[in-house]
């Protein structure tokens, strides 16, 4: 069998055939495109969540009240349950030198949500209510005005300080310093203006879209509670964490009267773990668009399986008056493996082509809207979409081939 | 006496069909001397196109013998079947069957692309001019086949069927599809590439048409019933039109 001879049968059917041809590498287009769409977005998007949860400081360790059964999964407090162990007490003991020499500070924080007016404006936003000390452990900045101080957090003071994106929705471009706010129909004054921070993932809100107000008005003002929601510690430098860690619950345990460690009521978290129980989340999430890749690659190889169907009568046919001329079978599957190979392929780059660009012009789109949004390729998901397809096209390809070679010349001429 | 062409004895075809067995052609025996030019002829139904499509090697007979060149049909393997279908035989079928969106040029190559032989590019040339010259389509060799009228299109598919110099061309209603001057065309050529020393074989079911051979083989539902030497044979003439 000459070799040259399949091959320029196939290239002369490809081209006569254009539609066919076209339709066949549209199936393939969009069964690859899709596949590497959906990946690399879904990776881009942890990377996103991961990068919001670094950008808080890889020195911090977390306070929550509330045992988790393991170190991994989100603790209770995250899912919303109130728990009241976590006193400003054991803040003050945190902060002590003497309980935990390697800290540096240490903030207590309250979180709550209630209608914020200003004018005409009514809107819901979180608040935090915090110690002085939030500015030094956060390394947040105030770009106007102050934050506020121990006295204030002291006496009870209504004052505020807000975040740059509730600053511009309330105010526009007038000055907020000086002007009251209402937050729970309580009159507040605004002292400061935080810096434009981007969004933190620890506590799940962003500064820049949040009220804070001292500790204590936030507890008993706001929120009427006596306990902490969670506490962070500073520590002097990253390397020091796991004493620190160590430090903290021996002090916990000793103030809660625990014994038993596994009966805890509180966890600690430092930056690692906190990535660890994001990237799970985030796990979850990328499996799940796993499935939704998997399900448009089945759609895809169906779409291309039809086009190849229906190409069948006529291909049949063809085949017929090929094998009436003198044509062999192993010339006949050469010819139909080439030109479905050719198409397959063709197809399957230009998938790539197509995926790799549209998630390219996504990350642009994305990163022009202010959001760390990395352009990530997921390379074995290009592997397994051109593999899948290609095959599948390759399948079906040969499909009228094998079919046509089995029966006579003459049965295959009058195919219908 | 010269060894026959083709040479049949009780051959018989039963198609199945979902369980219903139907014979199409049964106890056909008859041969074909090289260089004859014989009419099979029957009503529609009558089994004359399967007797062809099993002498072309299209498709196999149930039961019965059937030599080609002397040799036993049944002992010929798929690769000698090509060779034979490519080298041997040449086939013309009633609705043409050129490929789409393809070429004059390369439909009448097409056997050439499966042929054994090393063919170079300028001998394909050279075949196809000459092919094409035979049945006076030169002039259209790089139309497509879509572009082509009925006639015209039968005539790429002889061109096709000559272009290996096969000793044999099966034509299976080769004029059923056109009109008269152009079915009378065709039978010219039939005519022609007889005199020049091929074998034809001409399945029709005109009696006009069948006129045009030097011997008609009658067949009803799927026997020979008569076999005759065409007494007063017709020879198609330009501007004569097919009855």
């Amino acid at each position: 069998m000459k070799l040259l001879n399949p091959i320029k049968i196939s290239y002369k059917n490809l081209l006569a055939a254009k539609f066919r041809s076209f339709l066949t590498m549209l199936g393939i287009i969009i069964g690859v495109g899709s596949v590497i769409i959906i990946m690399a977005i879904g990776q881009s998007a942890q990377e996103l969540i991961l990068d919001q949860v670094k950008g808080i400081g890889t020195n911090l360790i977390g306070v929550i009240p509330g045992a988790s059964s393991d170190d991994k999964s989100p603790p209770a407090a995250a899912m919303g349950i109130s728990i009241t162990t976590l006193t400003y007490d054991d803040l003050e003991a945190l902060r002590n030198p003497r309980n935990i020499p390697e800290a540096e500070d240490g903030a207590g924080y309250v979180v709550g949500s209630d209608t914020v007016s200003y004018g005409g404006l009514d809107k819901a936003l979180s608040f935090t209510g915090t110690t002085a000390s939030y500015i030094n452990v956060e390394t947040a900045e105030v770009e106007n005005g102050r934050f506020f101080t121990k006295e204030e957090e002291a006496n009870l003071s209504k004052v505020a300080v807000i975040g740059s994106k509730m600053a511009l929705e309330f105010f526009g471009n007038d000055n907020p310093i000086g002007k009251t706010i209402k937050i729970k129909e309580q009159n507040f004054n605004v002292i400061g203006v935080f810096k434009d921070r981007g969004s933190s993932a620890f506590g799940m809100s962003s500064q820049d879209d949040s009220v804070f107000v001292p500790l204590k008005t936030g507890q008993k003002i706001l929120l009427g509670i006596n306990y902490l929601s969670y506490a962070r510690l500073k520590v002097k430098n990253p390397d020091l964490i796991p004493s620190a860690i160590a430090n903290v619950k021996a002090t916990l345990r000793e103030r809660h009267h625990i014994k038993d460690p596994s009966k805890d009521d509180f966890s600690v978290r430092d930056q690692a773990s906190a990535l660890e129980t994001i990237t799970n989340i985030t796990d979850i999430l990328r499996y799940f668009l796993l499935a939704i890749g998997t399900v448009s690659l089945i759609v895809g190889g169906v779409g291309i399986m039809n086009v190849m169907l229906i190409a069948v009568n006529q291909r049949v046919r063809e085949v017929g008056l090929r094998k009436a001329v003198g044509a062999r079978n192993p010339e006949i599957i050469a010819q139909f493996l080439i030109e479905s190979a050719t198409i397959s392929s063709l197809g399957g780059i230009a998938g790539i082509i197509l995926g790799i660009l549209l998630s390219f012009v996504a990350s642009v789109i994305i990163q022009a809207l202010d959001y760390y949004w990395p352009f990530i390729i997921s390379v074995p998901s290009i592997f397994v979409a051109f593999g899948v397809s290609v095959f599948i096209g390759i399948i079906f390809g040969i499909y009228p081939a094998r079919k046509a070679s089995q029966i006579s010349p003459m049965e295959a001429l009058r195919y219908e | 006496m010269e060894k026959p062409v083709i040479s049949v004895e009780n051959l018989c075809k039963t198609y199945e069909n979902e369980g219903i067995k139907t014979q199409a052609v049964c106890g056909v025996s008859f041969s074909v001397k090289k260089g004859e030019f014989i009419s099979i002829m029957g009503p529609s139904g009558s089994g004359k196109s399967t007797l062809m499509q099993i002498l072309g090697f299209l498709d196999r007979p149930t039961s019965g013998k059937y030599l080609f060149e002397g040799e036993d049909a049944e002992k010929f393997s798929e690769e000698k079947l090509s060779y034979i279908r490519n080298q041997k035989i040449g086939f013309v079928f009633q609705t043409f069957n050129l490929l789409p969106r393809t070429t004059v040029f390369e439909n009448v190559e097409l056997p050439l692309l499966y042929d054994r032989g090393e063919t170079s590019g300028k001998k394909v040339q050279e075949k196809v001019k000459n092919a094409l010259q035979a049945v006076s389509m030169e002039h259209r060799v790089n139309y497509f086949s879509s572009q082509l009228s009925g006639g015209e299109k039968q005539r790429v598919a002889i061109a096709r069927a000559l272009i290996n110099e096969p000793d044999v061309i099966f034509a299976d209603e080769p004029t059923g599809n056109l009109d008269s001057k152009s079915g009378i065309e065709v039978l010219k050529i039939l005519q022609k590439l007889n005199r020049q020393g091929h074998t034809i074989i001409l399945v029709t079911h005109e009696i006009f048409t069948a006129q045009h051979a030097e011997r008609i083989i009658y067949v009803k539902d799927g026997r020979i019933v008569a076999d005759d030497l065409v007494k007063d044979r017709k020879v198609a003439e330009d501007g004569e039109l097919l009855k």
